[in-house]
């Protein structure tokens, strides 16, 4: 077992968020997704407050190593997402990590508290790749702005709150060290980073909002690097992600320091690759999983 | 499980599974591809699978291709305790093109059946159109009316050439033919052949089309003119064909809707267009 956050998990290997709606899964494969549930902890899409459509279609650019993604975080609202599906989370056979942002500070402040009183909740994620409306600087990439944000945020919390950095940024470890000394329990990376592609024979972009984020194995090297970089300063648990297709790449970012690993693009590969990397990370490092 | 339509669907295993070609037949520049499936359900017509193969996926142009293709299965049988079951291929890109070049024993990764299907009202006379590959769900769709007694389907079938137009010869189906070129059947577009008998009104109507965008565009102004109701099997850019990333959305009256899990198959009168930006990629 490992624990991470207060929780005991069976094995290393959870979802990025956004990568796997678990209740849709669930009515597509039936019982056997649930039980071979293919994480040792689940983590929600990225909740907002309001309620978001999300992007314009066209959504994907396929790359060779990856894709290209312009979703824009398509969520029913707190409200709602506390209604209707926080009770069907809490019938997963895995820990639930809600993740959630905020446009303003304030914004995450309330979200904070009405997801407080919540026992379905393990943990609650930060998505820290959101600008800040007033400096225009992105949370996740700046270690002034993410120390700023956990200060306000961690008195209105008693959960767990794991910090997602956003990619970037040349120190991620400074960010990381900020959102420590500012109460966060842990520290999640990398996010896709930003991209684009032009559509076939045009001088106009692909995706409809212009721009999206890279994911996949492209981005497996620069994962690694900012884990290293990360693990070497603090001493919160890291979940890592960026490009895992494998046992050996997850096997990877647990020797570059990170406790967890997230799956996330390889998911829509092979719906059930959450569990192939688990029991091939147990092949390669047998017992030898790090316990925080 | 019951989707919006009220269809019951069949449940996909979970995960990929591989399954061995046993069949490769090309109608002109169309491939068909039979494949055995040991491990699934049987499907309903307007179901797809997301398919890559299992050696040399990747390397292409650009790299690609690296996620796996969504494709309409065209028609299934019971083969022992396993499926086989046939797509329709054209090879316009590099994933398309890497699974048309798959031989006999070759292995593809097949995960599925996934999506809605079409919802069959056999109280109404239905007519099918198909346009191009989009021919393969009409076939699985026609196979199932087959089977019931005392309905029959008019089809039409639109291709670019008569070459395109041997696909439709292959599978037997009893249509109507509309080329491009003029080469076989009428002159034109499929549309022309679907508009006059809708005009006609001659009966209870229920149209099932699948085909490129502005084709089932072109069916879905046609039937609200004519106020029939009609089901298009769509397409959009898709990842993981189950919910999972939400890159297949179509604009509906309902907001953002995902293809993979609230489609393929869409109530034309859901819709403002047919035409959605990424499909045909």
């Amino acid at each position: 077992m490992i624990a991470f956050c207060g929780i005991e998990l069976s094995n290393p290997v959870i979802n990025g968020s956004g990568t796997f709606d678990a209740l849709a899964a669930r009515r597509v494969f039936g019982e056997a997704f649930e039980r071979d549930f293919p994480f040792s902890a689940y983590v929600s899409k990225t909740i907002t407050l309001e309620p978001r459509a999300g992007n314009p279609p066209p959504r994907l650019w396929e790359l060779g190593q990856g894709m290209i993604n312009s979703i824009g975080l398509p969520n029913k609202g707190l409200a709602r997402f506390i209604d209707e599906d926080l009770p069907e989370y809490a019938t997963l056979p895995a820990p639930l990590i809600v993740s959630i942002m905020g446009f303003k500070p304030e914004e995450l402040v309330t979200m904070l508290q009405l997801l407080d009183g919540r026992d379905e909740i393990a943990a609650i994620e930060l998505n820290f790749s959101c600008p800040n409306v007033k400096t225009g600087n992105i949370v996740g990439s700046d270690p002034v702005e993410s120390e700023a944000m956990m200060t306000e945020l961690r008195p209105h919390s008693t959960k767990q709150l794991i910090a997602k950095l956003a990619p970037s940024t040349s120190r991620p470890d400074l960010v990381a060290a900020a959102a420590e000394s500012a109460g966060a329990d842990a520290i999640s990376l990398i996010n896709t980073l930003p991209g684009m592609a032009f559509a076939p024979g045009s001088k106009e972009p692909w995706l409809g909002a212009g721009s999206g984020g890279i994911s996949g194995p492209a981005i497996r090297p620069v994962a690694l690097g900012q884990v290293a970089r990360v693990a070497s300063t603090v001493r919160i648990p890291i979940v890592g992600m960026g490009g895992v297709e494998n046992g050996r790449d997850a096997a990877a970012l647990i020797d570059a320091g990170a406790t967890l690993v997230a799956v996330g693009t390889e998911n829509f590969r092979d719906p059930a690759a959450g569990n192939r990397i688990a029991s091939e990370l147990l092949q390669i490092r047998g017992d030898r999983v790090a316990t925080v | 499980m019951s989707d919006a339509l009220g269809i019951e669907r069949p449940q996909a295993p979970f995960g990929r599974r591989v399954a061995a070609v046993t069949a490769r037949i090309e109608h002109g520049p169309y491939v068909s591809l039979t494949v055995r499936d040991s491990g699934g359900p049987r499907p309903i017509a307007g179901q797809f699978y997301m398919l890559q193969t299992v050696e040399d996926w990747g390397g292409g142009v650009d790299g690609r291709p690296y996620l796996p293709r969504a494709l309409s299965f065209a028609r299934v049988e019971q083969e022992g305790d396993g499926l086989l079951l046939d797509f329709l291929l054209e090879d316009v890109g590099p994933g398309t093109h890497r699974i048309t070049e798959l031989a006999v024993n070759d292995e593809m990764l097949i995960a599925g059946p996934f999506g809605n299907g079409f919802e069959l009202n056999a109280a109404s006379w239905p007519i099918l159109v198909a346009g191009g590959i989009g021919l393969a769900p009409i076939v699985a769709l026609d196979d199932e009316i087959r089977d019931l007694d005392g309905v029959r389907a008019t089809i039409f079938v639109g291709m670019r050439t008569n070459e395109h137009a041997s696909a439709a010869a292959h599978y037997g189906l009893e249509h109507e033919l509309a080329t491009e070129d003029g080469s076989s059947g009428v002159r034109g577009y499929v549309t022309e052949l679907l508009a006059p008998l809708l005009s006609a009104k001659n009966a209870d109507h229920v149209v099932y089309a699948c085909g490129p965008p502005p084709m089932l565009e072109a069916v879905r102004s046609i039937c609200a003119e004519h106020e029939i109701s009609c089901q298009l099997a769509m397409e959009s850019g898709m990842a993981c064909g189950f919910g999972a990333c939400f890159g297949c959305v179509v604009p509906t009256h309902d907001g953002y809707t995902r293809l993979c899990v609230d489609g393929p198959v869409l109530d034309g009168d859901k819709l403002d267009t047919a035409l959605v930006a990424g499909a045909g990629h």
